[in-house]
């Protein structure tokens, strides 16, 4: 047996990581793609083969681009593991028989953990919403726009009863729009951008009449505003009611409190770099001021601080579908280069068309990135308010861990168990980040972040006593 | 003397004793010390608590130490009972027994001759019971146990907020903690320790103590003294929530477990399995299939966990000696330092007491408890 099961293990099957297992594997790399998920896609592909919304009109044209990756995929000879989740990657003990460096993958399947060992991995774990922590936002009927968005993407799904919107960012005017079609009814959007962003964004408005989101975007925009009732300049936000939602409270501007009797209140502030896996790995990460987020240090190939891993797409840092694409097909010449496949020249010339392509994709983010960055209280609430679920701690008590002395997220995680719950902070993270830095006075830079651990995602005892699993043990679950 | 004017708080203030190390011990040492009027400033190179004293399981047990240890672990539990009135927290300390499980009768015959050498030295902490005793106290425990050896004082506390505690109660008495710290230098100039920091900083003071832990060998080499520790990362996984089930912290006798369920339901997996330590990057790294040994003892040992979710796992970074037990006392070569170190994994329950006998060393010239076996010369050439 050689020293490793695959070349390359992509694991996420969004744009990025359908693109670049695609390039990968059609260029002779063995190349295996590992997704939690049934069915590939990613977050904004959901269901893509499967969706019940059949009528393209509901969830437009961007998202059956989606449909355009499956094909290569399938042509390049990738192998595609759905329904696997990964929850290490590591360098094992001793390298393969061969000499050569390699990683190991742990990863759970059909019930089954297995140790996968390859000679590079490349992350395309895409994004995370970004938390929203408000009073009340723990109570049921209250939930993320994204997770509302899947339901409607997987089960054709929408809410019934009165449905309030708020928050900022694209994705809730995408969301709002596709509801819109799909035929469900809004009662309102709470639009919670801060008056201010227009001011900061305007010098960099330019780029963004350049850029493809532009038409699109006014487009949806004006639709959704037509046939909706918008709140602009909404700055005070909580959910009340007994055991499940009834109402929202909210103030416009510095005006009085108003009450919106709802069933239903989806809340969305952007999204962020689902950075777990790559920060479990060791993998460096740096604080991005304008994203207002943490993200994995990456060269221009997409290549992180720990050798043989690389990353593309979202979870390197938001440039949204488009750009996740081309960047993974740019990572993915990249690993051809460093396994030996093509050689700088050639890994350079390929890149090119890419990164024009990228380049497009990108161009107008720092606009949308200002325009819609959230306000200071949506990102460090007031103190009765839960940041943490999995524990129940609330940014009161962070603030009281900094005045005894924590000065990072690590030290209020051993102080308070915020973080320490089944989500590893992907729930908190961003905030106590924030309330910590707020509350030092100083740049969330330089508080951190979590040190985050395997298992990534949670697996079973029964699964973890039944390691390690031999190569021959993954080959017969992978025949499933 | 002609000197720069410094800033005014630093002219007033100077150190007796510098404490290399925020852990436990080294926490330990500053509050006792700082209890008794003597001015502390403890040098930290990250933050307090940052490795094995943040990170470890909580056991504060008495059960199955080395004979050595076994006065000092006594001692120190007396003020673990008393933990609230030391440190004005109760440090999450629970008293529910610890017990190592016998799965076979040749297990269980060595576990009655350990208690039987303790009584012979007079300690009769550590008793052995049958196995309906043990299925009283750990009903979830699997068929084929037989009995155990069972420390009823024993029991597990939060090692993170512990030591905090330990350093807020220093600080109040008047101690100083600098963090980011770390100490690059250690000169003797005339009757005092002059110490560099990586800062560039300088402190200088009469006493100097080293409570480095993984790093404690590197203090003792610019001392020209021996410390041959091992750094090592001994693993730990937690659950997510399960229904009470057990009160007791469980060992097990021919295998390596600690297991115990916290009062929110998650039950914490260790024993001692060890990852991978990098030190000098502050790193360490998992060995999954260590972990699995770890799970499937916990598979054999308690059915009703079968089903349980791992939600993470991690490892902190510790000093094992290579006789297992720690250094303690003055230095072998120098005057005015001691040691406290190499706690080689199980230095939580300890921390109490030591800091007290480091403090007696220092300012009362000895101490009543038999330390000679932790002297630092056993590893001279």
């Amino acid at each position: 047996m050689s020293g490793h099961d695959f070349d390359l293990a992509v694991i996420g099957s969004g744009p990025a990581g359908l693109a670049a297992a695609a390039l990968a594997a059609s260029r002779g790399l063995s190349t295996v793609l590992l997704d939690e998920q049934p069915e590939a896609g990613g977050q904004i592909y959901r269901a893509i083969t499967e969706t019940p919304v059949r009528d393209r009109h509901v969830l437009g044209p961007d998202y059956w681009h989606g449909a355009e990756l499956l094909g290569p995929l399938r042509d390049s000879g990738a192998a595609h593991w759905p329904g696997t989740t990964v929850w290490s990657v590591a360098r094992p003990r001793e390298d393969g028989a061969d000499g050569g460096r390699t990683l190991q993958i742990g990863l759970s399947r059909n019930g089954t953990a297995a140790m996968l060992t390859v000679r590079h991995v490349l992350m395309a774990t895409g994004a995370l919403e970004r938390p929203f922590p408000i009073p009340g936002w723990t109570l049921p009927g209250v939930l993320g726009a994204g997770a509302a968005q899947i339901l409607l993407k997987s089960s054709g799904l929408v809410p019934s009863g009165r449905t309030v919107l708020a928050g900022t960012g694209p994705l809730l005017w995408l969301l709002a729009w596709q509801y819109l079609r799909a035929g469900a009814a809004l009662d309102a959007i709470l639009d919670t951008t801060p008056r201010g962003n227009w001011r900061a964004a305007l010098p960099l408005l330019p780029a963004f009449l350049r850029s493809p989101y532009l038409g699109k975007g006014a487009k949806l925009l004006l639709e959704v505003r037509r046939k909706v009732k918008v709140i602009d300049g909404v700055t005070d936000l909580r959910a009340e009611g007994e055991g499940k939602l009834s109402a929202i409270v909210y103030r416009q501007g510095d005006g009085a409190e108003q009450r919106l009797a709802a069933d239903t209140l989806l809340l969305h502030q952007g999204v962020v770099p689902n950075l777990n896996l790559a920060n479990a790995t060791g993998c460096a990460q740096n604080w991005d001021e304008t994203q207002r987020c943490w993200r994995p240090t990456t060269d221009d190939w997409g290549a992180t601080s720990v050798e043989g891993v690389s990353l593309a797409g979202d979870g390197a840092g938001i440039g949204g579908a488009l750009a996740a694409e081309h960047a993974g097909r740019v990572a993915a010449l990249d690993v051809l280069h460093r396994l030996g496949r093509i050689d700088r020249a050639e890994r350079d010339r390929a890149a090119v068309p890419h990164r024009e392509a990228l380049e497009r994709a990108l161009r107008g983010r720092a606009f949308l990135d200002t325009l819609y960055r959230p306000a200071d209280i949506f990102r460090a609430p007031a103190d009765d308010t839960i940041v943490c679920r999995c524990e129940e701690v609330t940014a009161g008590a962070v603030r009281e861990a900094v005045r005894l002395g924590c000065s990072g997220p690590n030290q209020a995680k051993s102080f308070l168990r915020c973080g320490m719950g089944p989500c590893q902070g992907r729930l908190c993270g961003p905030t106590v980040t924030e309330v910590i830095a707020a509350e030092r006075g100083v740049s969330p830079a330089e508080v951190g972040y979590y040190r985050l651990r395997p298992p990534v995602k949670p697996i079973t005892l029964a699964e973890l006593a039944a390691l390690p699993k031999s190569a021959a043990d993954i080959a017969a679950v992978d025949k499933h | 003397m002609a000197s720069p004017t410094p800033a005014p708080s630093m002219s007033i203030w100077k150190p007796d004793v510098i404490v290399i190390g925020g852990g436990l011990h080294g926490c330990s040492a500053a509050l006792h010390l700082s209890m008794r009027g003597v001015r502390v400033l403890v040098l930290e190179k990250d933050h307090v608590a940052r490795h094995a004293s943040g990170v470890n399981a909580g056991g504060v047990r008495q059960l199955g130490r080395d004979v050595a240890e076994v006065p000092l672990t006594v001692a120190s539990m007396a003020l673990w009972h008393r933990i609230g009135e030391l440190v004005d927290d109760d440090c999450g300390f629970e008293s529910h027994g610890q017990l190592k499980v016998a799965e076979n009768e040749a297990e269980l015959a060595g576990l009655e001759a350990r208690a039987a050498a303790l009584r012979a030295l007079g300690f009769h902490h550590e008793e052995v019971i049958g196995q309906a005793e043990l299925r009283d106290l750990v009903p979830a425990i699997a068929g084929h146990c037989v009995g155990a050896l069972v420390s009823r004082g024993d029991g597990a506390a939060i090692p993170f907020r512990t030591t905090f505690a330990f350093r807020r109660k220093a600080i109040a008495l008047g101690a100083r903690f600098e963090e980011g710290a770390g100490v690059a230098r250690v000169v003797r100039v005339g009757d005092v320790w002059s110490v560099e920091t990586t800062g560039g900083d300088r402190h200088e003071a009469p006493i100097l103590v080293n409570c480095a832990g993984a790093w404690a060998d590197r203090i003792a080499a610019q001392l020209g003294e021996p410390a041959p520790l091992e750094v090592i990362a001994p693993m730990l996984m937690i659950t997510a929530r399960v229904p009470p089930f057990i009160k007791p912290v469980v060992g097990a006798s021919g295998r390596t477990l600690s297991f115990k369920q916290f009062p929110n339901g998650t039950v914490l997996i260790g024993g001692g399995l060890l990852g991978r330590a990098v030190r000098d990057e502050n790193r360490t790294e998992l060995d999954f299939s260590q972990v699995s040994v770890n799970a499937r003892t916990v598979w054999d040992l308690f059915p009703v966990m079968r089903g349980a979710t791992i939600v993470r796992s991690w490892a902190g970074i510790e000093a094992r000696m290579p006789d297992q037990i720690p250094v303690i006392g003055p230095s072998g070569t120098q005057p005015g330092v001691f040691h406290a170190f190499g706690f080689s994994a199980h230095g939580f329950q300890l921390g109490p007491i030591v800091g007290r006998i480091t403090a007696d060393l220092i300012t009362r010239g000895g101490t009543d408890l038999p330390i000679q076996p932790f002297h630092i010369g056993r590893f001279a050439a």
